[in-house]
């Protein structure tokens, strides 16, 4: 019996290690083909160059051109998303009624539970017509109606998590604000975000590392060349869609075409790590003052 | 106007402007879902899902697409739903508050948050290379795994954290071991709990695409897997192509192809709101 139960722990436990080889099997695929790429190309180039152009005769390799694409179709995202996603966050909590509350708020969850390739056939089919309407001069493929839709998209993930940490502020709070003649709107503005603030900035950090790592939209609707430009209306590409322009095509093991990828994934490793660790780190902070 | 009758205006101001913001994420929705059934219900019929791709995009069916995610999925389940069930069991009973286990749980919420894409590197350089698995279908199950895990991990603590804790120590108390407190006790009464968790992490894992495209799911496939080790397509795979292509009819066979996913996804979020509401008010 004994033997049966200490047999189980350690099967456990190994289900729970699982974990941490994921990580290191991560940090170790990406580090080792990442060292063999930056022995052939300059650590400096990919680091200053501003042209991105691995799949053409005249190679370049400056990562610039793919972090740009990215930061321009995840700050368009998180212009849409943080606004709305608050606003939507701060009615919900303050003025909605109950049971709107509860049926809305999983209602918007569906923004986020539908596949996002389904989301770049949105942005491509429809939304891209329809901004051309617009503004002529759009181009088929541009970061605008990619970062849009991404927007969209993450919405739920600032509305649900802010509602959450205004719900979680003591009812106190709100109910001496109230006291004292404030009105909804200024109790939410003065009292309730503030006291709420750490919990809503993990909301939009988590947002912004989804937009950053964000895939298939923009693989879709933002087109394939590397640019680095912020201008919206034109094609560019982002880190994530340059991994899949790769691994679509017929890059042979051992080329320079192939490690490239991971040199890029590397790269988004990183920033979404240093994004979730801060967000990690102000969770934990803020825990321990309400506890 | 005085100082009230203004702070009153902001204030129903700002309501209009949250009424208007929730009903904007809500609207969207249904202009995505209206013109995406307005381009592909003509294709919804039961010559699409049981027709080969095909060049020709009149002739295009899903059938490879719906049997590889079919496939996809019960491998996913297979090496998933043990491994973070039973990693979460070990981390809320047995794991002792030791700095490996805070490294554990850092590490679990650091993994849910890496990008998809990510996991299709790890997947391309552990399963495809170093195992030398190909891009097979086993390769892609095994990426997918690792992509659900932190999410059945973290189902599974919560389920088990909401279970009270009277249970658990009337079990000692009759005698039973930890095990068997474990399996007879709190399993089950955490058990809807884990379900819901396990169905939204397959419904996440259906529209994935990204990680299996590193991987090497393959845009054409004219015949269904029979080995672990054969190539793939999956629905968001085939999607994902169809979109690409100029031609017009591959659009509406791409939209034909997303309302049978939509339906997946939607169908399988229903059924896990539906365990959860039962189960939270069996708890109560």
């Amino acid at each position: 019996m004994k033997i049966k139960e200490k047999i189980i722990e350690v099967f456990l436990f190994l289900c729970a290690s699982i974990t941490i080889l994921t990580t290191i099997g991560i940090v170790v695929i990406l580090l080792y083909e990442s060292i063999s790429f930056f022995g052939s190309v300059s650590i400096i180039d990919f680091f200053t160059d501003t042209k991105w152009t691995p799949l053409f005769s005249e190679k370049h390799f400056g990562i610039l051109s793919l972090v740009s694409g990215t930061f321009l179709t995840s700050a368009i995202a998180i212009a849409v998303a943080l606004p709305v996603g608050l606003t939507i966050a701060i009615y919900l909590n303050m003025y909605a009624p109950k049971s709107f509350r509860k049926t809305l708020k999983p209602l918007l969850e569906i923004l986020a539970a539908i596949p996002t390739v389904v989301y770049g056939f949105f942005a491509l089919t429809i939304v891209t017509p329809f901004l051309q309407n617009i503004y002529p001069d759009l181009e088929t493929f541009n970061s605008l109606s990619a970062g849009l839709v991404m927007g969209i998209m993450i919405i739920p993930f600032i509305s649900s998590l802010s509602e959450d940490a205004l719900y979680a502020v003591p009812k106190s709070l709100k109910e001496a604000a109230f006291g004292m003649g404030s009105t909804r709107f200024q109790t939410a503005i003065k009292v309730m975000v503030p006291a709420a603030s750490s919990g809503i900035i993990v909301s939009v950090i988590l947002a912004i590392s989804r937009a950053i790592g964000e895939t298939m939209i923009v693989a879709i609707a933002a087109g394939q060349q590397a640019q680095f430009s912020l201008d919206p209306t034109i094609p560019t590409q982002t880190i994530t869609s340059y991994i899949v322009q790769v691994s679509m095509g017929d890059a042979p093991q051992g080329s320079i075409e192939y490690k490239t990828i991971f040199a890029a994934g590397l790269t988004l490793f990183l920033f979404t790590f240093v994004l979730n660790s801060v967000s990690f780190w102000i969770k934990k902070k803020y825990q321990e003052k309400y506890e | 106007m005085n100082n009230l009758q203004k702070n009153k205006l902001i204030d129903s101001a700002f309501k209009t402007l949250g009424i208007l913001f929730t009903l904007l994420g809500i609207i969207v929705l249904a202009i995505l879902l209206y013109n995406i059934i307005k381009v592909g219900y003509t294709r919804v019929n039961w010559d699409f899902l049981t027709s080969l791709p095909s060049r020709r995009a009149s002739k295009a069916g899903i059938y490879t697409a719906i049997i590889g995610t079919l496939d996809l999925m019960l491998l996913t389940i297979i090496f998933a739903i043990p491994i973070g069930v039973g990693a979460g069991i070990y981390l809320e009973e047995y794991a002792k508050k030791s700095r490996f286990s805070r490294l554990l749980e850092i590490n679990i919420a650091n993994l849910a948050g890496v990008p998809s894409i990510i996991y299709g590197l790890l997947g391309l350089g552990i399963f495809v290379r170093f195992f030398g698995f190909g891009g097979s279908i086993l390769s892609g199950a095994l990426t997918m795994s690792l992509l659900i895990l932190p999410i059945i991990i973290v189902a599974t603590r919560e389920s088990i954290k909401a279970v009270s804790p009277s249970l658990k120590e009337a079990s000692f108390a009759l005698g039973a071991s930890k095990w068997q407190t474990i399996q007879k006790v709190i399993i089950p009464s955490s058990f809807g709990g884990i379900l819901t968790g396990i169905i939204l992490s397959l419904s996440r894992a259906i529209g994935e695409t990204a990680p299996l495209i590193v991987v090497g799911a393959m845009a054409y496939v004219p015949f269904v897997p029979h080995s672990l080790f054969d190539t793939f397509s999956v629905l968001p795979m085939q999607i994902f192509t169809w979109t690409t292509r100029p031609q017009e009819g591959f659009a509406i066979a791409a939209a034909g192809a997303i309302i049978i996913l939509l339906a997946i996804t939607f169908i399988m979020n229903g059924i896990a709101v539906y365990f959860r509401n039962k189960w939270q008010n069996k708890l109560q």
